[in-house]
């Protein structure tokens, strides 16, 4: 295997310019070679996370090893308030090719990490990782790869069927909340990383990286950083790229972009015309215009009971009369939206979208008298 | 070996024994069933035949497959029960998203959501499946019990559906489709093919649902043009289970008491029925326009043609309308309704001579007994309601029988 040698430093690519071999020399640790990140392509994968090598030192201090780069999203999923570190790591000598509008295009070897954690109350707050989700570009496409950290938090182990986790958290506010924690077992991870049937990875898109980001060596830009170090190709300057409003955060947008910005992240990854729900008709990513499209007096053909005897998606002015906040606000398995990911209500997000249909002008026309 | 090491493994040998002999195979009931069969559905490898035990298996969560060409059996339809009463999640019982799938003699039960979704597969073959919401009719229950969705050359058959709170046998945006010899019952769509081309509908039973066999299409759905569908040798009747599909699906307009709907989709061939005690009416034929809903799809297109009701045995019904029918066409035209509703919607623009539509795109509805029939002008407001059948006898080409590829066995000659 080709990435697998143990003479394969994990030391970053690239050609540094003047001026940014600081940069690129500070990640690239003193002992590289056996240390290196040791990515694996095929089948059968390994059974513990250790065994990828991504982090170094204490396993829960997720400090990545050398070529492996933290990076964070303009308006993220919510996944129960949990705390989430993602990295990515391509193989030396490789990068990605950049794309305006979809996930880029990743060499074979990259290697997504998402962890995700909870403050545990049961131990005063001190975090507590419930599972690292593996995105790896094998040989025959992405696969899936879900470890679940034991309660000692010195590993994880993979497990593709998982049992949903109990956690017990406290958040910041001082409220304790308990929960089942689903995590996702690799159907599922491809359930919603599904684009024409096939496993794409859904966070790393032009408009959600484009932000900055703080590096050990300073605050970048994550689309210019990610090009400086070689893991990028093919993309303009940060200024000239699209780019998401933080969801939560109106300086970085009206309440259109930020609402908008929340349904691509948290709904248009299955509802577009090549992800799994595009059976309903309900596209919500960033770049749809049509109003109908994106539920506007939509009637819910094959909503079945998430309709939640309500007539339309998306009502303007009207949002208790929206089957959008509807499925939002519950977390009844046949009524709830996202279907995964969630076993509580996210409440600043449902929020947000109440502003927002709240905010748009227009009505529906009722359905007249009829029957069928 | 760690206790996921050896669950996969256990799961991989699993994979390998049952393609390799016909014996038992490793997943026995018990409380670690659910993980077991999880990590076997994801494990599976093309080919494979992933046998089930005999017994009552509750889960607490939703199953899903997308490995290519494998199979589930059970060891029968009311002896391997999977049992979802204590879901917790997934909006689903089963999902499958994989090709040449094929699920047999097993039981769904009490899904929180829809019972059994398979998403874009070419190749489905249900067999000898039954979902059931075993309450009886609540909307409580889930939305769709046998649930083929944008996929091709679907076989259903032996199956039955129960309690759905939408539809039962539910085929909705695909192509080639068979659904026969099954059982649909207390839903409230019995079976329905919905935004489909391509369907036969042959030899099932739809009984106590609110309405019996629904041909369909709708509008704002990726998929449109419904049609080429046969509908026949079916025994629908007595559909009568009050409506309790919520209130924005589009099956809460169904009114309570119907046989057969025939919406907005054209070349449709309804004939051989016995279809009886339907008490709003055994058949109507009607326009996107008759439901009132806002249309908004400027490529859909709204109106039923080609549209053959013929040789059908239609009997009793029509003595409890209701819905609109009740308030507003009962008076008009007393009871028992006519056993055969057309709404008297047609596209002006396709008008021919004689203020009629081109032969080939008529509404033909001949040989039904002595069943009587109503054009009730839905859009004149029921004014010029007209019972003469006169203008409707006439035939269409029969429509083809739809030829499954090999896997499922052909249908036998239609009756044509």
């Amino acid at each position: 295997m080709l990435w697998g040698r143990p003479s394969a430093c994990g030391g970053l690519p690239g050609r540094p310019a003047a001026g940014l071999i600081a940069l690129t020399a500070a990640l690239i640790p003193a002992a590289c070679g056996t240390r290196s990140v040791r990515p694996h392509l095929t089948e059968p994968f390994p059974n513990k996370l250790s065994a990828w090598r991504l982090f170094i030192g204490d396993p829960a201090a997720l400090k990545p090893n050398a070529g492996v780069i933290p990076y964070d999203l303009n308006t993220p999923l919510f996944s129960d308030y949990a705390t989430k570190y993602r990295f990515v790591w391509m193989p030396p000598g490789t990068s990605a090719t950049y794309n305006d509008t979809e996930a880029f295009d990743f060499p074979v070897g990259t290697i997504f990490s998402k962890t995700f954690a909870f403050p545990d109350a049961d131990q005063g707050g001190k975090q507590r990782i419930i599972e690292t989700r593996l995105l790896v570009k094998g040989q025959s496409g992405w696969v899936t790869l879900p470890y679940v950290w034991n309660r000692e938090q010195t590993e994880a182990t993979l497990d593709v069927a998982a049992d949903p986790a109990t956690v017990h958290w406290v958040h910041p506010s001082g409220t304790r909340y308990t929960i089942d924690y689903v995590i996702p077992n690799t159907n599922q991870c491809k359930g919603c990383h599904d684009r024409s049937k096939t496993v794409t990875p859904i966070g790393p898109k032009a408009r959600n990286l484009n932000k900055d980001f703080s590096y050990p060596e300073g605050r970048f830009n994550q689309l210019a950083y990610w090009t400086k170090v070689g893991y990028l190709k093919g993309a303009p300057p940060p200024d000239r790229a699209p780019k998401l409003a933080v969801w939560d955060d109106p300086l970085t947008g009206t309440l259109d972009a930020r609402a908008r910005a929340y349904l691509d992240t948290n709904c248009g990854h299955c509802h577009n015309p090549r992800g799994p729900a595009n059976t309903t008709g309900l596209y919500l990513t960033a770049a749809q215009t049509d109003p109908m499209r994106l539920g506007l007096c939509k009637v819910p053909v094959s909503a079945g009971q998430g309709s939640g005897d309500l007539l339309f998606d998306v009502v303007q002015g009207k949002p208790e009369e929206s089957i959008l906040i509807h499925r939002m606000e519950s977390t009844t398995p046949k009524i709830m939206m996202p279907e995964l990911g969630r076993s509580m209500v996210h409440q600043e997000g449902v929020a947000l979208i109440r502003e927002w249909i709240a905010s748009l002008p227009g009505s529906c026309n009722a359905a007249k008298s009829g029957h069928l | 070996m760690t206790k996921t090491a050896a669950a996969l493994f256990a799961a991989l040998s699993l994979t390998l024994c049952v393609s390799c002999a016909r014996r038992d195979s490793g997943l026995a009931a018990g409380p670690d069933f659910q993980k077991k069969f999880q990590e076997a559905l994801i494990a599976a490898k093309p080919g494979a035949v992933i046998e089930l035990p005999e017994g009552r298996l509750d889960m607490d969560r939703a199953l899903s497959l997308s490995v290519d060409n494998v199979t589930i059996r059970g060891k029968g339809i009311d002896k391997t029960i999977l049992s979802f009463k204590n879901q917790k999640s997934g909006p689903a019982g089963l999902t499958v998203t994989s090709n040449a799938f094929t699920i047999e003699d097993l039981a769904i039960e009490d899904t929180k959501g829809d019972a059994l979704k398979i998403n874009g597969a070419n190749g489905v073959t249900v067999r000898r499946v039954r979902t059931e919401w075993t309450g009886g009719p609540s909307d409580k229950n889930g939305s769709y019990g046998i649930y083929p969705v944008q996929c091709k050359n679907v076989l259903i058959e032996e199956s039955a559906s129960i309690g759905a709170a939408d539809a039962g046998i539910y085929v909705g945006q695909s192509s080639n489709i068979v659904v026969r010899r099954s059982r649909a019952e207390a839903n409230v769509a019995g079976i329905e093919i919905e935004n489909s081309q391509f369907a036969d509908v042959y030899e099932n039973k739809s009984t106590h649902n609110t309405g019996g066999i629904l041909v369909f299409n709708l509008p704002d759905l990726p998929v449109k043009g419904g049609g080429n569908t046969r509908v026949f040798n079916n025994e629908i009747v007595e559909n009568n289970t009050q409506n309790f599909g919520a209130k924005g699906s589009m099956v809460a307009k169904v009114p309570t008491g119907t046989g057969v709907i025939v919406l907005a989709t054209n070349h449709v061939e309804v004939f051989k029925n016995t279809i009886k005690d339907n008490n709003t009416t055994n058949v109507s034929v009607i326009s996107y326009m008759t439901t009132g809903n806002p249309m908004n799809d400027a490529t859909y297109y709204p109106f039923p043609e080609a549209i053959y009701v013929h040789d059908n045995t239609i009997s009793g019904g029509g003595t409890a309308p209701s819905g609109e029918y009740a308030d507003v066409l009962a008076p008009v035209v007393g009871k028992p309704m006519p056993a055969i509703l057309f709404d008297g919607i047609v596209n002006p623009a396709k008008l021919a001579a004689g203020k009629r539509l081109p032969d080939d795109l008529r509404i033909c509805i001949q040989n039904n007994g002595d069943a009587n029939f109503m054009n009730y002008d839905a859009g004149g407001h029921f004014k010029h309601v007209s019972r003469d059948l006169k203008p409707y006898n006439c035939s269409l080409a029969p429509l083809a029988a739809v030829n499954l590829p090999a896997a499922a066995a052909a249908p036998p000659a239609g009756g044509n």
